[in-house]
């Protein structure tokens, strides 16, 4: 079944929220000192603390507290005064102590909001609300066994007690194309502050969605159940999995009619091989978490001079960086979403090569087709890339001196890239020199005499014919500037 | 006069000064617990052998003249709630009978660092639920002065081995009244300090917010030695006070002067046996001849404390106890027998929703791993936590919480320390309260609210029924003020010698 | 509130603990008692009443984000009633 992205006129409005729960940058857990770096051989990065061993005690990360702050302020979240931690209580073997350690009823966090724009124009720009982001800890890993064929799960704790910052919106977004627009703009903030690497295939940035959809029945709106969907691996995955589920609700209600509060909320999966939800087995109970506060964390406070302290050191975020590349170099908004979207790195190359060759249009030009499909071809980072700022510019300033004419520049960026070399340099092995005014006046001049149609074609108004000129002079010095080719043919019809 | 006989500080002078080895002492104390303790049963662990070589690696680090630490090579008993790295804490439960943590609890660091020998873990009520160590999965822990009556609980085996001379100095675990209780019953001194002021660190914990590890000891001065060893802050525990910890061995033999005490008149009338009233009374009597004034003062809340502490520490201990579920460490139920089980039930029922095999092995591993008193915590627990439930329960008697240690703090606006009975009555016969958890709970009533309130309070003998039993008398004071508390223990200790009684053993 | 004993095998499940028939039983006597009994609280007016979740007036309690020596895996595993050289071990983890 294959399922359209795009906004559809259907009878029905779609009302999604997003919670997004980010693992957060730091060398430590939430209430350990274990590490976090991933990848470790499973089982090797815990101590009795997240192993939940019978009389150990959980001590707050300070780092995790600052950075979920941080996130917080830049998502414009009040901050309140006072937050405290909660037990949340549930069995299952990767969580050890039997409790997850998060925040209830007094999160860090509430009331801010994320804006978010489509430069397709599919939907108005809009703030979408944030609830809540609270701190918790994560939880480890089950494994099914798959090689000795048991029944068995196999657990590891690395992964158990590492902070997340759970990030709760409204249900604000009325489409699948806000929801990803919402889900990118947030990952593009969070790595901007720093505060996570946002690496989906690692696990650090999880998305679960709440979608129901509001049926139009004359002037009225009937609200459908409210559907929960998890396993979605990217946020293309979350894309599709909204318009799938939006399709599928409203068939759903065309059968059974079942409105919000009919039924209890119900979780299902994303399947992305197949590309449908499915239902997900139900608890054998109903969940009741018996939150209460943990008696072994304390309270945090947190005063308005603290707050504005994280405000000033907070960078530029991306929404104020976009309006100033257009500002200060003279780019489209376009131009400069996507190079915000490329994130801080390239962001940072692009200044600089924009400040260096003092050509912010051609270095965006440059940077969006040449760079980034290098990058790309390459499976490169930008740290990576082996042309420096500065021989970048170089080039850039050669072009913009008519140095080198945008056809040969490519081959002259090709040769930069494989051997390393300057511009002039790689100019100088192409054999690609300056050609002396007097010089193309001749040529031109004696081309003209062996063309006497062209120079017919073009009194006669057809002034594309001088286009053959160039690749004529090309021939006999393939250093000809076409552009001055062009120029220095016409004069020379026109004088005649 | 035999080395057991000795208080831990004479015997702490006699190592110093080479009148006699930690060996020495230790093997006289191994003596003991070898010829008494089949009859009262107050350890769960002895390794003799490793007690020894512990006790000459300190006679030779003093030979070599390197420094000792303060406990100079005395023996000192663990209640086993609290982590022996490599060594099983069992908590006295089927549970954890063959649980060995990979880390020392805080406190064993410390007494390890302050060259203390550590000579057994003691018995308990399974993860410290009782008052009487009947509730201990391992065995029965008998009173020293009528081993047909209960030591009292739940720190049983350590106020036990202390009364029968099989240990100086003994650490005990107090939540409700769990080291102040069987103090009393066993004739001995036992001290919770307050919230904060011993690092929990390693605690096996029953409920967190209620929790404190103390000394117990045969008078204060030696529960002053132990505490000294043991107080101040921790990084590993976020609920550890930073605040100072005062020499309590140097201040304990400095007198008071100018001592106003406030008798609890709530714990001074019915629902108290007449005996301990009037021993109590005696007791006053003692602290006026000392010229200390006594008033009386009124703790209105003091009625609720059980109700109140029966929701908060259960509901705590409920979630506590989620940690053991058979995953990771601890009793596991048969899983051949299980999964039969679930297939007969199945094949019986076919069309039934049968439970997941992990869900069962949850339910089996901890029924089968807790005992009645635990599980019924945990369920009271559960319950109050519960949603529908949380705000009418939980929410209120943390509500009640604050409004008893209002009442403490308007006492200690009047008075420096507060005085009454450790307990409403006298050690209890084995079995007698075994059917009734009810009136078992409402023997915590003058214990509980040192705890609910987080402050410090100390048992002290001081009498004796006329059947022989001892009696107990608490001592309550501010936050911190446990050099005030020992100093008046001390006093009063010094004027008479209930802590000196011996019981007739063999 | 009084307690039935559906209500006690509701919670026995939230508390993954499996009881008898004959354990439903007393722990529906014994937990009523002991409901019945505290009770007692509703007569206090608590309405302007702070809960207090503490013992201690401490706040702002954190620590460095500098790692420390985790446990060699065996000593982690070692208490384990079932694990292999890598993992804890439990029966599937069925469902989500
Ligand atoms: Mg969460
Ligand atoms: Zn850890």
């Amino acid at each position: 079944m294959s399922v359209s992205t795009e906004v559809s006129d259907r009878p029905y409005d779609i009302v999604i929220g997003l919670e997004v729960h980010v693992q957060l940058a730091t060398k430590t857990k939430l209430f350990c000192r274990c590490s976090t770096q991933f990848g470790a051989a499973p089982n090797t990065q815990t101590c009795p603390v997240c192993l939940g061993l019978p009389g150990s005690l959980p001590v707050m990360n300070l780092k995790a507290f600052h950075l979920g702050m941080q996130t917080a302020i830049a998502l414009n979240c009040e901050i309140p005064k006072f937050t405290k931690w909660d037990r949340k209580q549930y069995y299952y073997p990767d969580l050890p102590k039997g409790y997850q350690i998060s925040q209830y009823d007094l999160p860090m966090s509430q009331n801010g909001w994320l804006e978010i724009q489509d430069d397709k124009g599919r939907f108005e720009p809009k703030r979408v609300g944030i609830i809540r982001a609270h701190l918790e800890e994560d939880a480890g890993k089950s494994m099914h066994d798959e090689v000795s064929g048991t029944a068995d799960s196999r657990i590891d704790l690395n992964r158990t007690g590492t902070p997340l910052l759970e990030i709760v919106s409204e249900p604000d977004m009325r489409s699948p194309a806000e929801a990803k627009a919402y889900l990118t703009e947030l990952k593009l903030l969070l790595t901007y502050l720093g505060v996570s690497d946002c690496n989906m295939q690692e696990g650090s940035l999880r998305v679960d969605a709440n979608i129901n959809l509001h049926v139009h029945d004359g002037d009225e709106r009937i609200a459908t159940p409210i559907v929960e969907i998890k396993n979605m691996n990217s946020f293309r995955a979350v894309e599709r999995a909204l318009a799938f589920e939006a399709e599928r609700q409203y068939d759903v209600f065309l059968e059974e009619g079942k409105r919000l509060g009919d039924v209890p909320k119900q979780t299902r999966g994303w399947d992305d091989s197949l590309q449908v939800t499915k239902g997900q087995r139900s608890k054998e109970e109903s969940s009741d978490y018996r939150y209460f506060p943990d008696p072994d964390l304390l309270p945090v406070t947190v005063t308005d001079e603290q707050i504005q302290a994280v405000r000033s050191e907070l960078g530029k975020l991306p929404q104020q960086i976009r309006s100033d590349l257009v500002q200060e170099y003279g780019i489209s908004d376009y131009d400069a979403d996507v190079i915000v979207n490329q994130g801080p790195d390239v962001l940072a190359y692009f200044v600089a090569l924009a400040d260096k060759s003092g050509a912010g249009k051609r270095a965006s030009n440059w940077l969006q087709q040449d760079i980034l499909r290098t990058l790309k071809e390459q499976s490169i980072s930008i740290e990576q890339f082996p042309v420096s700022v500065d021989a970048m510019a170089e080039l850039l300033q050669l072009l913009e001196a008519g140095k080198v004419d945008n056809a040969r520049s490519k081959d002259v960026f090709a040769e930069m890239l494989s051997h390393g070399l300057s511009a002039p340099a790689a100019m100088e092995k192409l054999g690609i020199q300056e050609v002396d005014e007097n010089e193309i006046v001749d040529l031109c001049r004696q081309l003209l005499e062996k063309n006497p149609q062209i120079v017919a074609d073009v009194q006669n108004g057809k002034q594309q014919a001088v286009g053959a000129m160039i690749g004529m002079a090309k021939k006999v010095n393939p250093n000809v500037n076409p552009a001055v080719v062009r120029e220095t043919c016409l004069k020379l019809i026109a004088e005649m | 006069m035999s080395i057991c006989a000795h208080s831990a500080t004479e015997l702490k002078n006699k190592i110093d000064s080479g009148e006699l080895s930690s060996a020495q002492v230790c093997r006289a104390f191994l003596d003991q617990i070898e010829r008494l303790d089949e009859k009262i049963g107050a350890f769960i662990q002895v390794d003799p052998d490793q007690v020894l070589r512990d006790a000459e690696a300190i006679d030779q680090k003093r030979l070599r003249g390197e420094t000792v630490g303060p406990l100079s090579g005395l023996p000192v008993a663990i209640k086993d709630n609290l982590c022996t790295q490599g060594q099983v804490t069992s908590c006295a439960s089927k549970m954890l009978a063959n649980f060995r943590p990979p880390y020392d609890a805080t406190v064993i660091a410390k007494l390890r660092a302050a060259d203390a020998v550590l000579i057994g873990k003691t018995n308990l009520d399974e993860f410290a639920m009782g008052g009487s160590t009947e509730n201990s999965a391992v065995k029965q822990t008998a009173n020293p002065w009528d081993v047909n009556r209960v030591p009292g609980g739940s720190s049983g085996g350590a106020a036990a081995c202390v009364a029968a001379k099989m240990a100086p100095l003994s650490l005990g675990t107090d939540t409700g009244g769990s080291i102040r209780q069987p103090a009393a019953f066993c004739g001995v001194t036992g001290l919770k300090p307050t919230y904060g002021r011993v690092s929990r660190y390693g605690l096996v914990a029953f409920a967190s917010s209620l929790d404190q590890i103390g000394p117990i000891a045969a008078n204060a001065g030696d529960a002053a030695l132990l505490l000294s060893a043991i107080a101040g802050h921790d990084a590993l525990d976020s609920t550890s006070s930073p605040e100072a910890v005062p020499d309590y061995v140097d201040v304990v033999s400095q007198p008071l002067t100018g001592l106003k005490i406030g008798l609890v008149s709530e714990h001074h009338g019915a629902g108290v046996d007449s005996e301990v009233l009037s021993a109590v009374d005696q007791a006053v009597k003692v602290f006026h001849s000392l010229g200390a004034e006594v008033h009386e003062v009124s703790f209105p809340h003091s009625k609720y404390g059980i109700a109140a502490y029966y929701i908060i520490a259960p509901s705590e201990a409920s979630s506590n106890l989620a940690r053991f579920d058979s995953a990771h460490y601890g009793y596991r139920t048969d899983e051949a027998t299980m999964m039969a089980e679930l297939a007969a039930e199945k094949s019986a029922n076919p069309k039934g929703e049968a439970e997941s095999p992990l869900i069962r092995m949850y339910r089996k591993s901890r029924a089968e791993g807790f005992g009645t008193e635990v599980k019924r915590r945990i369920m009271l627990g559960t319950y109050a936590l519960s949603a529908g439930y949380y705000d009418a329960y939980y929410l209120k008697a943390l509500k009640v919480r604050r409004l008893i240690r209002q009442d403490y703090d308007q006492a200690f606006q009047q008075v420096d320390l507060v005085l009454g009975p450790s307990t409403p009555g006298l050690p209890f016969c084995l079995g007698e309260m075994a059917d009734d958890p009810l009136s078992m709970y409402l023997q915590d009533l003058c214990t509980v609210g040192a705890n609910l309130a987080g402050v410090p309070s100390i048992s002290i003998p001081c009498g004796f029924s006329k059947s022989g039993l001892p009696i107990g008398l608490q001592l309550q004071g501010p936050a911190f003020a446990e050099a005030k508390l020992l100093q008046a223990a001390h006093m009063f200790q010094s004027q008479t010698d209930w802590h000196q009684r011996h019981p007739e053993l063999p | 509130m009084s307690l039935n004993r559906s209500d006690v095998e509701k919670v026995a499940l939230l508390a993954r603990l499996q009881l008898s028939e004959v354990e439903v039983d007393a722990m529906t006597k014994q937990l009523g008692k002991i409901v019945a009994y505290v009770e007692m609280l509703s007569e206090l007016d608590t309405n302007d009443v702070q809960p207090m979740a503490h013992a201690v007036e401490l706040e702002n309690v954190f620590a460095d984000d500098v790692v420390r020596p985790s446990l060699d895996r065996m000593d982690a595993l070692k208490n384990a009633p079932k694990a292999d050289e890598e993992c804890f071990r439990v029966p599937a983890v069925l469902g989500d």
